[in-house]
């Protein structure tokens, strides 16, 4: 039975990269211009006379006078068999460029899942319990605040008071005297240090929106009878919480880390922008700003397979978790 | 029933009539006047509104509220930092800046701003400067608060010299307007698709359904960032702006279609449906006069909710230079500017558009949810 569950949702998330495929493909093809017009103007800058046959046998060559569905295809099996193409600007395959970048990208995201779960559930416990005094209401606030502001923004905010209090640079993986220097205690603290800050502040970003859940899912889980027979019979408060409410609260919270994703990996590619660091959000602005449609296009496609490779992942952690999934008595999404 | 007309507006979308409410004065009142009380009454909410009304007034005439035009560069203040207002100088005094002075620093030879301690610009009310067109019509030359003869920097100035303050305030039309406008688009689309999807049902619903979760499970940033690179560079800033919120709205009608298909689910084998049809009406008609209304105050809902996520894409994608163009002013072309953390480091003044971003996405959702509260009392909150 769950093995069934665990394959049919496998399954489903075959027409979800389909689609998305479809419009990356779309994105790719939106811009005017391709790497034929472009290396025509390469050559026109050079002096060269282009004639008309010239640009034939190019468009040829890249297989730009094919329709666009047979284009798709061809785009298609080149992904799955993991050739993503060839970068115009740095003209060199996609993958040797966004190789070495997808290991922090994933680091980064899934760290910042975990900080989000990390702080949002106790931070969700502590305000349901202490429900309507000064705690309660200054968690509200914050998670309002958490909201309202973009991780973008908090990381401008962070990096320039790091700079300005503590002589600190956020950005990058390394302070300046580390970048060089040789593996070294010091050197993976500051690593370290560096990687706290942008898994903080993308990790704060889905604190806000988790945590009410929380509070709210607890708060109906308390008043249930059952919660009172405990506290009749004894039960130390603090195991009663933990032991019986919490976890059935925290379930539709670990159905939904899968939403989580897409907003953390949307947040990861600006604040690497904003904290220079080595993940693929720097490599895809600046494909964009170059018009190199083909890199962007598989950045955007990878960080499209993450998040649903993610959700995926935790969907079956959560039928695993939770067999009323399997058995179709509760609904994963 | 001291506002009727916001009563009967909101009747009106919340699909019920305000014809059978009965008298004032009488303890009866109808859903619409009970939710307008409901409103009224939640002081966050009134004070978001309140805070909302005045920055799209500010957003509509800009100018006046401006200390002077967003691209003037004042050559006398570069990098100049904030001007407060003061009312102390021995005593009390009527409201005045100090003027600013450059000194060159001894070492680094760059230039460090000294307020002027021995001198009182005194702020006045409409003091006159060039002339501009309120509204791009009318010929004016009053500002609202300034300096008569000399401009006034309320936020300070960037690195050739433009005044932040004012640059925020032409600035607050694209931003705030894109997230309008975008929202807009977005639900028409979102009731549209929605509405079809609920009706229809079979292969069309799959479909759409399964667009709508596709998209939703998406990363949003880097899709719209794909999307805007394809706004070409040649276009005009007005086509810039439109585009960018088509591009916005792309990702943006999803909620709103899932809401609404989920609520017509709920509705469209209700009686009142089954009689309009048999009454002949046709399909078009049952959707948009009969089922959506029911549902369009949790749309209303649901829409004030999205507007922030347009104004953050906006402020994203003109932050990394793939929105809005200069010298077209948003709040996210401001924040390029502290994208340098040395130049933030000299001149922190530059965050500011991020409080505005922060003070309007914090006023929406408040807004959002009390009037939620107000029209769904049963929601949970």
């Amino acid at each position: 039975m769950i093995a069934a569950t665990i394959a049919r949702r496998c399954l489903s998330a075959i027409p979800t990269l389909l689609i998305s495929s479809i419009l990356v493909f779309v994105i790719i093809q939106l811009p005017p211009g391709d790497i034929v017009t472009s290396r025509i103007q390469q050559m026109q800058e050079a002096g060269a006379q282009v004639d008309p046959q010239r640009i034939e046998a190019l468009r040829h060559q890249f297989h730009l006078d094919d329709p666009l569905p047979i284009r798709y295809l061809r785009w298609v099996g080149g992904m799955l068999t993991g050739n993503l193409g060839s970068s115009l600007q740095h003209d060199r395959p996609v993958t040797a460029i966004i190789g070495s970048a997808i290991l922090p990208t994933v680091a980064i995201s899934l760290a910042a899942v975990v900080i989000s779960l990390g702080l949002a559930i106790p931070l969700g416990v502590w305000a349901a319990l202490r429900r309507g005094t000064i705690v309660d209401h200054a968690l509200g606030l914050f998670a309002y605040a958490g909201l309202a502001l973009p991780s973008f923004l908090i990381a401008l905010v962070a990096n320039y008071a790091l700079f300005t209090w503590f002589g600190m640079s956020p950005g990058g993986l390394f302070s300046p005297e580390y970048r060089e220097a040789p593996w070294s205690l010091g050197r993976v603290w500051d690593l370290l240090l560096h990687l706290l800050v942008p898994v903080l502040i993308l990790g704060l970003a889905g604190v806000a929106g988790t945590m009410r859940v929380m509070r709210a899912n607890l708060l109906d889980e308390l008043r249930k009878p059952y919660v009172t027979t405990a506290r009749a019979k004894g039960v130390h408060p603090v195991v009663l919480v933990w032991r019986y409410p919490v976890r059935i609260a925290i379930t539709p919270i670990i159905a939904t880390v899968g939403w989580l994703l897409p907003y953390l990996v949307s947040g990861s590619v600006i604040i690497a922008v904003v904290l220079s660091l080595p993940t693929v959000g720097p490599i895809l602005l600046e494909a964009l700003r170059a018009q190199d449609m083909e890199l962007a296009g598989a950045i955007v496609m990878l960080l499209s397979v993450l998040t649903v490779v993610g959700s995926l992942v935790s969907d079956i952690l959560l039928i695993l978790i939770d067999p009323r999934v399997a058995r179709g008595q509760t609904s994963a999404r | 029933m001291s506002r009727p007309s916001l009563t009967g507006w909101l009747a009106w979308f919340g699909g019920w009539s305000t014809k059978a409410a009965p008298a004032p004065g009488s303890d009866q009142l109808s859903t619409g006047q009970l939710a307008w009380r409901a409103l009224a009454r939640n002081r966050v909410a009134m004070a978001a509104a309140w805070v909302l009304g005045l920055l799209y007034l500010v957003a509509l005439i800009p100018e006046p509220f401006a200390t002077c035009a967003a691209n003037f560069r004042d050559s006398a203040a570069v990098a100049a930092p904030p001007q407060p207002v003061r009312i102390w100088d021995d005593g009390p005094r009527l409201p005045f800046v100090r003027p600013l002075v450059a000194v060159r620093h001894a070492d680094t030879l760059a230039l460090v701003w000294h307020e002027d301690a021995s001198r009182r610009l005194t702020l006045t009310l409409f003091p006159r400067g060039p002339e501009y067109h309120l509204l791009g019509a009318i010929p004016c030359q009053w500002r609202l608060v300034g300096l008569e003869g000399a401009v006034w920097h309320p936020l300070g100035t960037d690195r050739i010299g433009q005044d932040v303050w004012s640059r925020l305030v032409h600035g607050a039309r694209v931003s705030l307007t894109i997230g309008l406008l975008g929202v807009t688009l977005s639900f028409i689309l979102g009731v549209l698709l929605g509405a079809v999807a609920a009706w229809y049902g079979g292969w069309i619903d799959g479909l759409i359904s399964r667009v709508t979760d596709v998209l939703i499970s998406l990363p949003a940033i880097p899709i719209w960032m794909g999307l805007s690179a394809a706004v070409p560079a040649t276009w005009p800033p007005l086509g810039v702006y439109l585009g960018i919120t088509v591009v916005l709205s792309f990702m943006g009608w999803t909620g709103l279609a899932r809401q609404l298909r989920a609520r017509m689910l709920a509705q469209k084998d209700e009686d009142f449906v089954t009689a309009a049809r048999l009454a002949g009406a046709s399909t078009s008609r049952v959707l948009l006069v009969h089922l959506v209304p029911g549902s369009i105050s949790h749309l209303i809902v649901a829409a004030t909710l999205a507007v922030p996520g347009m104004i953050l894409g906006e402020t994203a994608l003109s932050f990394l230079g793939l929105g809005i163009r200069p010298p077209a002013v948003s709040w996210g072309v401001l924040l390029q500017d502290a994208q340098n953390l040395q130049s933030l480091a000299e001149m922190p003044w530059l965050l500011t558009p991020a409080l505005a971003v922060f003070v309007v996405v914090l006023a929406f959702n408040l807004f959002g949810d009390g009037l939620r509260d107000a029209l769904d009392p049963h929601h949970q909150r």
